[in-house]
């Protein structure tokens, strides 16, 4: 009777499994490694460390902060007993430094900060991952790998539960292609920088001549008005993205990002109404030391690797300059092709820069407000 | 240039979307997780179980028992986390070639709900072959055969249930392979017969067929016996996650989100129940609809992380109806299409098809319709204009 029952239950629940489903079991572990310190953070939920050591102590199926303080030894025994790190066959213990929670898309989760060291500089990290497999064996672990710049992942499942995951610190060319590839990203995408430039680059392949735009007669006077912009430029955000760098100078990110949008209005609005035509290699020098700034706050964000601190600065800074010169070996031919005539000056000039003007005003009522216009 | 500015808004919007910071609570009563089940009996039943087990885990039956107990609190809650316990029951037989029949059955069901179902028709037949009167593999098998679109072996694995099974589970199998191969209304009354003649049936399964019933009749365009088939297997069995999840569709079909909105308020933690939910703030003009819609991107981003497919049935959906981004709606309905299909799978391929103007999932839909002569008055409005269309 009972195994009919059985049967029965099993039977009809078989047509209906389909992906009604939330997400199953993962693990969210994080790790930069810096020379031989590896620092990391993992998130485990609390539903799965339930299951693995027991947190509803007064098995009412609400887990409190207390009831997860009183078993934070436990989790950490129980986290650490299943995640060996290690470099060149040497192990690499692990402690935990902290215990915090957070929230994922399926519950809250225990956060346990690590720390650890291996005997030398990693260039390849082992890792056996093994949490919770024997409990749920779709259980995943995904692993996030930090290395200055460099980030890969790697997901550990029972199938795959030992990876060597290669660390770009062996190779200083490595490092300082990745950091060259967030140079030209960045001006790729920070389209206030571009802007800048080529507000200030429109008018190169023109000449100021008594109130009015003529057309520059050879290309080399073009080319020559051009490098000393570009060079005025690169010289003077060079100099301050070294210094904030490297924490000699800083400034409030709001009023460098506003200072940034406002240079890029003038630098448009002197294209329509000119005050500096000569000049303009001067005004890119004193608008180029606040664009340093901005730089310096994007390679913060990435994070400067103690050991190589100069290659990843010097790497940065080749990589915004490739990134510009990319711009200007496009935009230059174009506008000497295009210099004679009264689209250029009213079109491209003209029109061009009311545009980027005005864009810019809204970046810098959003700025300098801390507002959201464009969505 | 242009092209720059539409990358500058593009990016624009992205920026918005970091996760929160890790904390320490502020209070130490403060609630951190409620555990899925809360103070129900079947919870401690389960541990208690498991606890058993983890002192004896070569014991066959308990280990089949408690799988299978896992497997039936999964498709309760919609919580894949339970299969992974029930895999870790069978942990000891989990890879042999040859375990014994009940855990092949079992381990079928898991492979099939990952969407493995080559390797769970693989097992079925192995159970088959030693034993051809095992009716539960035959009607697991029926289900993969007709989950993937294989109506005449889905048939055939049905007709093997006569005499195996009650009567009402034979005409169960029959009719939903049926319904949706070119005898819509024949195999609904058939199963509506059995199901009067058979109310003595125990609960669960007069639910199961009221659920096929109420599907049955949506797509056969018989509104108010629909409405009462799934009114009477919600009185049956109210929190099955399934189940909700099709009675939603019927009543979004019907233009009654407000209703939906009721019916799952307390179920948006299944993903597929919380898209229903969505769809219906967002219909309802909800100003919190965004905030679903946010949640759940984050639930299929999350599951992307772990490089899961299984819910790309529902991700169209959400890119369709929620985001409105039809070329990443039809892509996701086409790679579902290549695994599953579920009258639920051409009805997503069908409207991904007709949003996005995809010639290739087009020809997917008309050439199936042709085939496999499904009747589905849900779908005919977008068929029309598919048709018209071409």
């Amino acid at each position: 009777m009972i195994a009919r029952c059985l049967m029965l239950a099993l039977l009809f629940l078989a047509w209906v499994l389909p992906a009604q489903a939330h997400k199953a079991s993962d693990s969210y572990l994080s790790l930069a490694v810096q020379g031989e310190r590896i620092d990391g953070q993992w998130d485990i939920a609390l539903r799965d460390l339930e299951m693995a050591v027991g947190l509803d102590a007064n098995g009412d199926a609400a887990i409190t902060w207390d009831e997860v303080r009183a078993r934070h030894e436990a989790i950490a025994a129980y986290a650490l007993a299943r995640l060996h790190l290690s470099s060149e066959g040497a192990a690499c213990p692990l402690r935990v430094t902290g215990h915090l929670v957070d929230a994922h898309t399926d519950g809250a989760y225990a956060v346990l900060r690590l720390q650890g060291s291996c005997a030398a500089p990693v260039t390849a990290l082992g890792v056996e991952y093994g949490l919770l497999f024997d409990i749920d064996p779709q259980h995943k672990g995904l692993l996030r790998l930090t290395h200055g710049a460099t980030t890969s992942t790697a997901i550990f499942a029972p199938d795959a539960s030992i990876q060597v995951l290669q660390v770009a610190g062996a190779s200083r060319w490595r490092q300082f292609g990745e950091y060259v590839r967030h140079g030209i990203w960045h001006i790729w995408i920070g389209f206030d920088h571009i802007l800048f430039l080529v507000s200030l680059l429109l008018p190169a392949v023109l000449v100021r001549h008594a109130g009015r735009w003529q057309e520059r007669e050879t290309l080399k006077a073009s080319v020559l008005d051009v490098v000393r912009i570009v060079t005025a430029f690169t010289l003077a955000h060079s100099l301050t993205l070294t210094l904030a760098a490297l924490g000699a100078l800083s400034l409030p990110s709001r009023l460098v990002e506003s200072a940034i949008a406002a240079s890029v209005v003038l630098a448009a609005l002197n294209n329509l109404w000119p005050l500096v035509h000569r000049w303009r290699a001067a005004v890119a020098f004193v608008f180029g030391l606040i664009h340093g700034f901005g730089f310096a706050s994007v390679l913060a964000d990435l994070g400067l690797p103690q050991g190589a601190l100069a290659v990843s600065l010097v790497g940065f800074n080749v990589g915004v300059e490739l990134g510009q010169l990319a711009i200007v070996a496009a935009f230059l031919p174009l506008a000497h092709a295009l210099r004679r005539g009264l689209f250029y000056r009213r079109v491209v000039l003209g029109g061009g820069s009311a545009l980027i003007a005005l864009l810019a005003m809204v970046w810098l009522a959003e700025r300098a407000l801390d507002l959201k216009l464009l969505a | 240039m242009l092209g720059k500015f539409i990358v500058l808004f593009a990016c624009a919007g992205a920026v918005a979307t970091a996760g929160a910071a890790p904390y320490i609570p502020a209070s130490g009563a403060q609630v951190l997780e409620r555990l899925p089940g809360g103070l129900d009996p079947a919870r401690r039943q389960l541990q208690g179980l498991r606890t058993a087990l983890a002192a004896n885990p070569h014991n066959l039956d308990l280990a089949t028992m408690l799988a299978q107990r896992y497997i039936e609190q999964s498709r309760r809650d919609g919580d894949p986390r339970y299969l992974g316990y029930a895999q870790a029951a069978l942990a000891p037989w989990w890879k042999q070639p040859q375990p014994p029949s009940s855990v092949l059955v079992l381990r079928a069901t898991l492979r099939q709900s990952t969407h493995q179902f080559g390797p769970a028709l693989a097992d079925l037949d192995t159970v088959l072959k030693r034993d051809s009167g095992n009716a539960q593999a035959w009607l697991t098998r029926a289900t993969v055969q007709l989950i993937t679109g294989d109506f005449a072996g889905a048939r055939t694995s049905c007709m093997r249930l006569y005499s195996r099974a009650p009567e009402l589970v034979v005409q169960a199998c029959l009719a939903n392979v049926g319904s949706v191969s070119g005898q819509a209304a024949a195999s609904y009354e058939r199963l509506r017969q059995t199901d009067d003649a058979r109310a003595d049936s125990p609960a669960p399964l007069r639910a199961w067929v009221a659920t096929l019933l109420g599907e049955m009749a949506a797509r056969l365009g018989r509104l108010d016996a629909a409405e009462a088939h799934y009114r009477a297997a919600l009185v049956l069995d109210p929190q099955d996650s399934y189940l909700l999840g099709a009675y939603a569709d019927f009543l979004l079909d019907r233009g009654r989100a407000p209703d939906v909105l009721a019916l799952l308020k307390e179920h948006t933690q299944a993903d597929a129940l919380l898209l229903r939910y969505a769809i219906a703030l967002k219909t309802a003009g909800r100003p919190d609809a965004a905030r679903a819609t946010a949640e759940l991107g984050a639930r299929f981003d999350a599951a992307m992380r772990r490089r899961d497919s299984v819910h790309q049935r529902e991700q169209a959906r959400f890119e369709l109806d929620l985001r409105g981004d039809a070329a990443a709606a039809v892509r996701l309905a086409k790679l579902n299409w290549a695994v599953q299909k579920e009258p639920a799978d051409l009805r997503i391929l069908a409207q991904a098809a007709l949003a996005s103007g995809d010639a290739e999932a087009q020809a997917l839909v008309r050439a199936w319709i042709k085939s496999s002569r499904i009747e589905d008055a849900s779908l005919a409005a977008t068929l029309v204009r598919l048709g018209s269309a071409a």
